[in-house]
């Protein structure tokens, strides 16, 4: 019951006040505005966006209740912000200065409020405030959390494009490809790197495809069998796999850990691989 | 009933797999190839998968099954076409079938069953 | 706020399972919610198939039942959620179910521990004689 009167005394003050609301908040917001943030957006656009953010408000207040934001009603205000949160993070503003923008109105709001019920019920005004100060928070961390997941997904894509970018698929001769491996060889990249070499075999209908690990400083349990399924899904494929370039302390440590290489072609370099592959189709080495 | 169809070319049966199999379908496949590879008196199985998105264990063993078949009855059997995201899954899933002769395509599976015939 | 929630789809059909047909009912319907939650053809393709051994599972040994396939979202993670439950005879050890190899059926045995391997995570809730519940999530 006193949550609901709380939110009408909230709603009266925000909508009888609108305009001089409007321009405190914007005052205060360049007030803690630093030079660089102030570049970064103009005044009529930061006008606009606490208007709109003022309407939203005052929207969402109307319909549900003031302490949950997960609510139906609250979803155009969370998409409005999440979309400002996002435009900021592009534009280089810092989670800090979007959280900024929201907690701003607290101050102006506060200020308005105490104007229409001082002396009123100081008890309920102290109520007001702090069910107000609650919902400006949770929004205000609300932009940090959008802002944090754009982080993440732009980190995930960028993750995405360096493994494409380093495994590439060579094309040594008609039907014999070859993917120099440089680097270590998670679970994830080998993921990516069967995935490329099995889409090229296909697409060029290569029979034999040669990995060199050269550049492949060690090998653990892991990314031994990572390889032999490689070499497995080659095959179900009907084409061959052959591994270059073992290193001899690697070839220790796949005896150590005790990998099954089974019947695995396995090569000292790719020139012994490329020679053996050209064999196996047929070619002479020696004239080609 | 519904079936697969089974092409007969010169002493190779051909069979291409177009449409997501449940098991009764792929049970009557193996049972309809081993009476055709007798009847037709075939040297040769050429199986393409190359539509299949999904090969579980169970559409995997009759594969297994079919080639076993063929070899004691003097053929022998090749797929062709398995896609790459179908092999990676079938490794993860663990059936290797061994004992199954592969190929990349139709035409590259023709040419290992000639070869397989000459010997 | 971080409370999984199903896609806005409806959430989760379900799937009778009570035939063999009903098995690539169940593959389509994972096929379809992989998709939608973004996943790669590669990964795709190892939901469907865990689908299809976890929906033949419980027509087999299960003796038929239903499946539930649907995405899910816990942040920016998104996945695809399949539940599969019977009243069958029910699994009397839950890890031997899991191991290559092992089977009650005629099968090779790669069906639960095969699908394991395919997926994120796979929770067996079995009582014996009184059915078998599968949760099975795929994380992107």
């Amino acid at each position: 019951m006193r949550m609901a009167v709380s939110t009408n005394r909230i709603l009266k003050v925000m909508e009888s006040s609108q305009i001089q609301l409007l321009a405190d908040w914007v005052k205060a917001l360049r007030g803690t505005a630093t030079a660089r943030s102030s570049s970064l957006i103009s005044d009529p656009e930061l006008q606009a966006q606490c208007q709109e953010l003022i309407t939203l408000l005052s929207t969402a207040l109307r319909n549900a209740r003031l302490d949950a934001i997960d609510d139906p009603a609250w979803e155009p205000t969370r998409e409005y912000l999440a979309g400002l949160s996002r435009s900021r993070g592009r534009q280089g503003f810092s989670p800090t200065e979007t959280a900024m923008f929201v907690l701003s109105l607290k101050e102006p709001l506060f200020a308005h409020l105490r104007r229409a019920f001082a002396g009123d019920n100081e008890v309920q005004l102290l109520l007001d405030v702090w069910e107000l100060g609650k919902l400006l928070d949770m929004l205000a961390l609300y932009t940090t959390e959008v802002h944090q997941q754009a982080r993440e997904e732009v980190i995930r894509r960028q993750t995405e494009e360096m493994l494409e970018l380093s495994t590439p698929v060579i094309r040594l001769w008609d039907g014999i490809l070859a993917m120099p491996l440089i680097g270590t060889l998670d679970s994830s990249r080998t993921q990516v790197v069967m995935e490329s070499l099995l889409e090229q075999i296909v697409a060029t209908r290569s029979p034999i495809a040669i990995l060199d690990i050269t550049g492949v400083p060690t090998v653990d349990t892991l990314t031994a069998q990572h390889l032999l399924k490689t070499v497995a899904a080659t095959r179900l494929m009907g084409a061959e796999c052959i591994i270059s370039g073992i290193r001899p302390q690697i070839a220790q440590t796949i005896v150590h850990l005790g990998v099954e290489l089974g019947d695995v072609i396995t090569k000292a370099s790719l020139a012994d691989a490329f020679r053996l592959a050209l064999k196996k189709l047929g070619h002479n080495p020696a004239q080609a | 009933m519904e079936r697969i169809p089974i092409l007969r070319m010169g002493d190779t049966l051909l069979v291409t797999v177009q449409v997501d199999m449940h098991d009764q379908l792929a049970v009557r496949l193996l049972d309809d190839l081993t009476e055709m590879i007798t009847k037709a008196r075939a040297r040769g199985v050429l199986i393409d998968i190359s539509a299949l998105d999904m090969v579980d264990s169970f559409i995997g063993r009759m594969i297994g099954d079919v080639a076993a078949t063929s070899r004691i009855l003097d053929a022998t059997t090749v797929v062709c076409g398995i896609q790459p995201a179908v092999a990676i899954t079938l490794v993860e899933l663990g059936m290797s079938l061994a004992g199954v002769r592969t190929a990349l395509d139709v035409e590259k599976g023709m040419e290992l069953l000639r070869a397989a015939a000459q010997d | 706020m971080p409370q999984p929630r199903t896609d806005s789809e409806g959430g989760a059909l379900r799937i009778e399972i009570a035939e063999g047909q009903d098995v690539v009912q169940v593959r389509q319907r994972a096929r379809e919610k992989a998709q939608a939650a973004g996943f790669t053809l590669t990964e795709v393709t190892k939901i469907v198939t865990a689908a299809s051994e976890l929906a033949r599972n419980t027509l087999e040994h299960g003796g038929g039942g239903w499946a539930e396939v649907g995405v899910v979202a816990t942040g920016v993670r998104r996945g695809v959620r399949m539940v599969f439950h019977d009243e069958g005879p029910g699994i009397a050890d839950v890890d031997q179910a899991l191991r290559d190899g092992f089977t009650t059926g005629g099968g090779l045995g790669l069906g639960l521990g095969g699908s394991r391997r395919l997926l994120s995570e796979l929770t067996i809730d079995s009582v014996p004689g009184r059915g078998t519940t599968i949760v099975a999530v795929r994380w992107k």
